[in-house]
């Protein structure tokens, strides 16, 4: 190994690699065969957290920070000026398996520049993937980049060795698109897109019938879109994403707080704040779409084409419908208890589990671990007292505020935990 | 009346489950079951020492997992946290479950069960931890090998985890407190002690015991670590929260913060 030639390389690689938030690397169902090495059958580790508060779990980089695009908001374009490197296949390799071995990560998330082509680009990451899988017999993570224009042939190719797939759509608009990224088609990028999910649901229906069908990118793919960057609205964002979840089979979308990165009349000046409590409701409302039950509709349309940066969608949502409230913990159906804000889904099931011995009230609420402070005013449970007692919404609203600690009002909230 | 009995055991979890097994069997009044080393004898209790017998602690085993699988979970994770006065938490838990007929591990309104559920979860939290922060380092003679300081004796709930994971390399993973390890020698687990003179973290600078190539990649690994923050979102705090300091002085890439 030539040390110092891999450290300048992984310096500015992982460096450019950096602005692409997604690190899950959970989903996958990979296990060890022939006492290989690794698994991905875990809930997906973060084995370190940046410094700003995100979870490291896979070693992120790209094969080469060469581009012959210019897209406006990345590092990466051809017209800035900055040092490149390009890895060469065996290096990350054995870059990924020392790193593995010493369970420093759970893979490998490769992306890269373009380079010559499209295709020539793909292929260049499959290889690296196919050589992990097939040389090394790895089990473990790994996340490879769909190169925006790649050919069908090269995705159906690169779904057999990766766990996820994933295609930055980066800008929520098409007009945007237009705007920042004029070398490339919105076809561009939904091509791929479309290839994964048709390849996906083939695979899984041959699975059906075989048993032994071999796996074609088992964590499914994602996609992340740059916040803040072109003047969209939160419902343009949500809308956007409810389309790619529905359309392409995505299993995430990622929301990404624009970080400058050079100066351009196009977009927010270098040093504009990153809008992270943006971005942290943006992934509450994400939560609520997936795993809550709610409608898109429901939280952001076109009344209400802004999320409310002072309290959660959650709880927003239920000030502007007081006529679901209050709810009755002790009969109410598992999707109705799902909607009471400052009730997680964890809590849910537990007020599910208990209920059946006996009427619960505040005090046992409390030791569950729900959020009475925004609760309390949405519920009635085995007491006679309620909090709510004919206060409105902006009243609520207000008390809740009043008592909440600092975390609705500062800027570094961006990984909050969602609803609890 | 009877006499309230403190039944002592030999530490183990068999042993534990041997006593709970005397318990029900003998319809002992239990004042308290204890480690024996650690007893403490209640003023007007009596004491009952008692021998592990796998037998017994079996079928007290498959009891709980006919009421519930979780129950079984949580009785030997917080049992695992090693707290002071759990081992009677665990009995009473136990009496309950077997006294209900259904699904009484998921009464959070109990307060047994409660205290049970979140020390398991405490403990779980560790042990996840652990699986995420043990740092293995290539020693000379081509063991990968990882010292840690958990809170909780967690060493037995990992093991599966990092024989699936490294099947073809050897390891050893090491616990400074409880002074035991665990091995993995390509073909199965076993439980090692070992009489280590240097502890391997972050502060005794580099050893003799590892190779030249192995503090590279603890380098190329710290060098990725730093290049992975965006200035413009730092937040410590949250950082700190998520990696706590104790652990710092394991991680390669923590070396310069310690
Ligand atoms: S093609 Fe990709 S790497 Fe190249 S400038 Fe555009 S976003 Fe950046």
């Amino acid at each position: 190994m030539n040390y110092q030639r891999i450290k300048e390389k992984l310096d500015i690689l992982a460096d450019a690699a950096k602005y692409d938030v997604s690190c899950s690397s959970s989903g996958s169902k990979r296990t060890n065969t022939k006492k290989g090495l690794g698994d991905s059958t875990s809930m997906g580790i973060c084995h370190s957290y940046t410094e700003d508060g995100r979870c490291i779990s896979l070693l992120k980089i790209l094969l080469t920070n060469y581009c012959i695009f210019d897209c406006a908001y990345c590092v990466t374009r051809k017209s800035n000026d900055i040092k490149r490197a390009a890895f060469k296949i065996q290096e990350v390799v054995d870059l990924t398996i020392n790193f593995y071995r010493r369970n420093y990560i759970e893979g490998l998330f490769l992306s890269s520049g373009i380079f010559k082509s499209p295709d020539y680009t793909m292929e260049r990451l499959i290889a690296v993937a196919k050589k992990l899988r097939t040389q090394e017999n790895f089990n473990g993570y790994i996340h490879l980049k769909s190169i925006p224009g790649a050919s069908d042939e090269l995705m159906h190719e690169a779904g057999l060795y990766a766990d996820r797939l994933s295609v930055n759509i980066e800008v929520p608009t098409i007009s945007g698109l237009k705007l920042l990224a004029p070398d490339k088609k919105h076809e561009d990028f939904t091509k791929p897109m479309r290839k994964v999910k048709q390849e996906l649901l083939r695979y899984a229906s041959e699975r059906k019938r075989i048993k032994s069908t071999p796996k074609y990118a088992p964590a499914g793919q994602s996609t992340q879109m740059i916040i803040g960057a072109t003047g969209e609205s939160d419902k343009d964002i949500m809308f956007s994403a409810t389309h790619y979840y529905q359309q392409y089979h995505m299993k995430r979308v990622y929301y990404s707080g624009y970080v400058p990165v050079a100066e351009d009349k196009r977009l927010p000046s270098m040093g504009s704040q990153v809008p992270l409590l943006r971005e942290n409701r943006l992934y509450q409302t994400d939560w609520l779409l997936r795993f809550y039950g709610f409608k898109v509709t429901e939280i952001v349309n076109d009344r209400h084409p802004n999320l409310d940066m002072e309290i959660d969608p959650k709880l927003s949502w239920a000030l502007r419908n007081m006529e679901y409230f209050p709810v009755d913990v002790n009969t109410a159906d598992k999707r109705m208890l799902a909607r009471i804000p400052g009730v997680g889904m964890g809590s849910v099931s537990k007020i599910i589990g208990a209920r059946r011995f006996r009427k619960l009230n505040w005090e046992h609420l409390k030791k569950i671990g729900i959020a009475l402070n925004r609760a309390q005013y949405f519920i009635v449970c085995d007491s006679r007292h309620w909090q709510r007692a004919n206060l409105d919404s902006l009243t609520i609203k207000g008390k809740i505020l009043q008592n909440s600690r600092s975390k609705f009002r500062t800027q570094h909230s961006n990984q909050l935990t969602l609803f609890n | 009346m009877m006499n309230k009995k403190t039944l002592i055991y030999d530490g183990s979890f068999n042993g534990f489950l041997t006593a709970v097994f005397n318990a029900f069997d003998e319809k002992i009044s239990v004042a308290d079951i204890q480690k024996n080393g650690r007893v403490q004898n209640g003023l007007f209790s009596d004491s009952e020492t008692i021998f592990t017998n796998v037998a017994k602690a079996k079928r007290v085993w498959s009891g709980v997992r006919t009421k519930s699988c979780n129950a079984i979970n949580t009785i030997y994770f917080a049992f695992l946290s090693e707290t002071d006065g759990v081992e009677f938490m665990c009995y009473r838990y136990i009496q309950k479950l077997m006294a209900t007929k259904e699904r009484k591990h998921a009464d959070f309104s109990d307060e047994t069960v409660l205290y049970l559920s979140q020390l398991a979860r405490k403990v779980s939290r560790e042990k996840h931890r652990m699986e995420a922060f043990v740092r293995f380092q290539l020693t000379k003679d081509k063991v990968y090998f990882a010292n840690v300081e958990p809170d909780f004796d967690v060493l037995p709930l990992i093991s599966k985890h990092f024989r699936n994971r490294y099947a073809d390399q050897r390891w050893l993973i090491y616990d400074i407190r409880r002074k035991y390890g665990i091995f993995y020698n390509l073909e199965g687990v076993e439980l090692v002690s070992l009489d280590l003179h240097e502890i391997h973290h972050n502060r005794t600078g580099k050893s003799t015991a590892f190779t030249q190539r192995e503090y590279q990649y603890q380098d190329l690994w710290s060098s990725y670590f730093k290049s992975t923050h965006i200035t413009s979102r730092i937040n410590r705090k949250l950082h700190v929260q998520h990696v706590p300091k104790r652990y710092w002085k394991y991680l390669p890439e923590k070396k310069e913060a310690v």
